[in-house]
């Protein structure tokens, strides 16, 4: 690239995807339909555990336009749904989890009998009369009597205990015998919700042995594979679509039993089946996130110098195993040391199941949990060390010298620089005026507080030698592949493994590849979401899409070049290594007149006018599996308002920055970034998922459910450092999940210090007015 | 069958004669009847505002009405407020601006944020969040829906090629 022309990459472009979004011309799950198809709905359990004594589906049957309804009983073909993770040496309990239950449901929810017919409202009329008796078992929601037990989620286990799973390093005993202060938390991170705005929905059309399949899905390329193996298929015969998908968050990283079944359907009827979730229906059986009762203790010298930290986690992981769901806070184990030099580090995690909706993967998974154990455990030990928890952080960081630097875990973190970030964000924030501040607002009953959160995650997933089956245990290798295609004309399509909804990756890919390839990216079309076309993939999540994906793109792109190169230096009498990349030509160096457009070039090959022995054509594939993840970090602060009487909590500022290696395109960082903090205040602030102690939700809708709107957020300040991961050549690292992760404990942070002169020194999320007025006043009574 | 009532709707201009179950929604006529699929639906209980629409220039929403209801009233929905070739300085705004990720909240996000300009033509980022309570979105946190907005009450749509974040 010489100077004429800038990089594309680096650049903020406004997105190639938007046009068809803001007039309506998107087409979602919801806006496809096919001749012939019939609609599903589903009769679910109004019970959290029973035994299914009877179905009785005649009045069903006999409504107008029903074609079928199919219970548990039918699905005599077909395996039971997937859960991929099998670490070497630990046992897993893993019960069976149908489409439609068997014998007993496990939670509210519970899929019993699907109505098949012609009307989008007649088939849920239909469901309404499947008369289904139920037999009551005892139900068990709180995972800390769960695991003591019984009574037992599946009795067959005799049990509820899912696994125990332990990752540590050092020598914790000796860390805490050094330690002057031990701080020991309580900490929970409460279950949430993934809370896509688009419902989810499939459409099965099994024709003529074979099935196409379109899915609001994040991973249409796992889900080809199990549909295959499910309905006894070739993965020839099933090609997997994901449409224009409303945002998954992690919540459609899934092969679901309604997925499965519509297929089934489909096969069964020799029609086309449709089935849309209802928003009530996602509360109770779209898998959730988070769920875990922790004990976090943190150790330290007098000076801050930390010498241990042990988390132990109950992980409660509902009724079922989904997909991933023991993994998931593992994945939190693995960056349990945060920023921080800690000589022993040690995560204890036992899952157990309760009579609730599965937990999975939600933005994050897991490490938003494990940023909320340090850090808020991090401030807790500054406080009582009396020590300003900034200076406790900076005492206690991995300098950047140390870079790639193992942690105790034996876990290498790829690059980083903690305190450039950190003196970065105290650019934004005059702690000075904070404070002056603070003291104005005091004299007017309103209590204001800043907290932080520095931290690092893991993401890049990917690399298969350490997350695969001999390795961490997934039962995949997550490399990334790429298809590079330059048509006649010189436009260029890329066909790309991950499966993006919404993060803008059309863009981002075209400009990777456009830089390589010497055009515009606007005449570079990013294909996604279809089995069909293109190579195999291993879809999005984990923020691998840039980082992985992304490098796949780079990596194949520069094949296509290198092909190009030796055609131009055929067609030029030049020597291949003589040929670059100049703005918008493939030149000699040092002659940029002398030169070929990408489209000169690809007429060349596809008319076979090609070095001696070259094949024709200008298309090349890589699957890219990088050496090590990539870590991501960053530096955030809050400022919150609380009013004593009523225990409300404002955000009032939120200053974060970032360094997720070399930025594609600005633009989409910051949108992800303002979303992914946004989703943590909702989890800080006003999100749960509540269940009775009869397992009954308590939080089935919108309206019990509270997601945050733009009345009660403020606008972001946002900045940036680039510190190049040194594991792809782009320097990427992803940022998908960094404000998810980030920013739960900045904000409770915030909160403990507003409440400090109140006398409340800890309070667990989620900080609603309830909750917190309810620390204040069992403060005052402490107090009296 | 079910007992159909006839219902005309006039939607982005054009006259449709429907005959329809009367408890048929607003929402559906318009994307399973009339096949103009860019309202969504995103939840069941009013909360999200996916599905929102303008009847007789006030933003609605649809799923919250009967098509019945909408009998002879004019309906505007995001494919009649503007087009390809020329877009409605809202969804230029939203383009500009990054005020989209996945997209779904979108469609009725810009008709509540026109609802809204129509009102107050240049409101103030309070105002703004506050028009835009009754909206969801789980992707962008706001900060560039309401910047969108802002925007487009200033420039009335003044196309921004390129716009450099901080």
């Amino acid at each position: 690239m010489t100077a004429t022309a800038e990089p594309h990459v680096g650049r903020s472009l406004r997105r190639k995807e938007d046009p068809r979004l803001i007039t309506g011309r998107a087409r979602y799950i919801d806006d496809i339909a096919l001749p012939g198809m019939l609609w599903a709905a589903l009769v679910r359990s109004p019970e959290a555990h029973a035994k299914i004594v009877s179905i009785d589906a005649s009045a069903a049957l006999e409504h107008e336009g029903v074609h079928a309804v199919f219970t548990g009983a039918d699905m005599t073909d077909g395996g039971p749904l997937p859960m991929a993770w099998a670490p070497p040496g630990v046992e897993v309990r893993n019960p069976e989890h149908w489409p439609l239950a068997k014998d007993s449901v496990k939670h509210v929810g519970d899929p019993v009998a699907v109505v098949l017919g012609d009307d989008r409202y007649g088939v849920v009329d239909a469901a309404e009369l499947v008369a289904v008796e139920y037999d009551p078992l005892t139900a068990v929601t709180d995972p800390e009597k769960a695991i003591e037990g019984p009574p037992f989620v599946h009795e067959e286990l005799g049990t509820n205990e899912v696994h125990r799973w332990t990752l540590s390093g050092g020598d914790l005993e000796q860390g805490f015998k050094e330690a002057e202060v031990i701080v020991d938390r309580r900490v929970i991170n409460h279950r949430t919700a993934g809370a896509a705005i688009e419902p989810r929905g499939v459409l099965a059309d099994y024709r003529a042995g074979s099935l196409t399949l379109w899915s609001a899905t994040q991973v249409p390329h796992f889900l080809r594979l199990f549909l295959a193996l499910l309905l006894g298929m070739g993965e020839d015969r099933v090609r997997v679509i994901a449409p224009e998908v409303g945002g998954g968050f992690g919540s459609k990283l899934q092969v679901y039993g309604e997925e499965v079944l519509a297929a089934w359907c489909s096969r069964k009827l020799g029609r086309p089946v449709k089935w849309i979730a209802t928003r009530s229906e996602e509360m109770m059986v779209c898998h959730q996130g988070r769920d875990h009762v922790g004990r976090a203790r943190m150790g330290a010298k007098r000076d801050g110098t930390i010498t241990a930290f042990h988390v132990e986690i109950l992980a409660d992981f509902g009724a079922y195993n989904m997909i991933l769901t023991p993994l998931i806070p593992s994945l939190g184990a693995f960056v349990m040391s945060g920023c921080y030099k800690i000589p022993a580090v040690q995560t204890d995690i036992v899952g157990v199941f309760t009579n609730k909706c599965p937990t999975d993967a939600i933005r994050g998974a897991g490490r938003p949990e494990a940023t909320h154990y340090i850090e808020v455990t991090l401030e807790q030990l500054a406080a009582e060390l009396g020590m300003d928890p900034l200076e406790l952080r900076r005492k206690n960081f991995i300098p950047r010298e140390d870079f790639p630097a193992e942690v105790a875990t034996g876990v290498i973190y790829d690059s980083g620089d903690y305190d450039k970030t950190l003196d970065r964000l105290l650019e934004h924030v005059d702690l000075t005026a904070f404070r002056r501040e603070r003291e104005e607002l005091r004299s007017k009953g309103v209590y204001r507080g800043i907290g932080f959160s520095t931290y690092t995650e893991i993401c890049g997933l990917a690399p298969s030698r350490i997350t695969g089956p001999d390795g961490v245990g997934v039962q995949a290798g997550l490399w990334e592949s790429a298809m590079v295609r330059v048509h006649n004309t010189g436009a260029v399509t890329v066909y790309t493994g991950t499966s993006p909804h919404g993060q803008g990756e059309e863009t981002a890919f075209a400009q990777i590849a456009a830089d390589r390839l010497g055009v515009d990216p606007s005449v570079v079309e990013v294909v996604h979401g279809d089995t069909g076309t293109g190579p195999e993939g291993r879809n999005t999540y984990g923020s691998r899409t840039t980082a992985v994906g992304g490098e796949a793109i780079a990596r194949c792109a520069i094949k296509v070049a290198d092909k190009a190169r030796a055609i131009v230096a055929h067609k030029l009498e030049a020597a291949p290594e003589d040929i670059e990349v100049q703005g918008d030509k493939f030149a000699v160096k040092g002659s940029p007149e002398k030169g070929m457009t990408l489209a000169d070039v690809a007429g060349a090959a596809y008319i076979g006018d090609v070095p001696e022995g070259m094949e024709p054509g200008l298309e090349e594939t890589t699957f890219y599996d990088p050496e090590n993840f990539t870590f991501p970090f960053g530096a955030h602060a809050c400022v919150v308002d609380v009013d004593p009487d009523t225990g409300k909590v404002k955000v009032i500022r939120y200053v974060a920055v970032d360094d997720c290696g070399k930025a594609i395109n600005p633009l989409l960082i910051d949108g992800q970034i303002h979303g992914g903090v946004v989703h943590a205040i909702g989890q800080a602030l006003y999100e749960r998922v509540a269940y009775d102690e009869d397992g009954q939700l308590q939080t089935g809708t919108f309206v019990d459910y509270a997601l945050p709107t733009a009345a009660e957020l403020p606008s972001f300040e946002l900045d940036r450092t680039e510190t190049p991961s040194p594991v792809n050549s782009l320097g990427a690292k992803g940022v998908g999940e960094a404000g998810t992760i980030a920013a739960s404990a900045a904000v409770t942070n915030a909160l403990i210090d507003a409440l400090r002169p109140l006398g409340v020194t800890y309070i667990n999320m989620p900080l609603t007015p309830m909750r917190v007025w309810g620390a204040i006043q069992e403060a005052k009574g402490g107090a009296q | 069958m079910p007992r159909t009532v006839p219902v005309r709707l006039h939607v982005n201009g054009v006259e449709h004669r429907l005959e329809v179950e009367p408890r048929l929604l607003l929402v559906h006529a318009l994307r399973d009847n009339l096949g103009l699929t860019g309202a969504h639906v995103g939840c069941d209980t009013s909360n999200c505002g996916a599905c929102t629409v303008h009847l007789d220039g006030r933003a609605v929403k649809s799923c919250t009405m009967l098509a019945v209801q909408a009998d002879g009233a004019e309906v505007t929905t995001i494919e009649g407020l503007g087009t390809q070739e020329q877009l409605h300085p809202l969804q230029e705004a939203f383009w500009n601006n990054h005020g989209l990720q996945c997209g779904y909240c979108t469609p009725g996000m810009i008709m509540a944020a026109a609802a809204l300009l129509a009102e107050n033509p240049s409101p103030t980022e309070a105002e703004v969040r506050h028009a835009l309570e009754g909206n969801l979105c789980r992707c962008t946190g706001y900060h560039n829906i309401v910047r969108a907005v802002l925007d487009a009450a200033k420039t009335k749509g003044a196309t921004i090629q390129e716009e450099v974040s901080a």
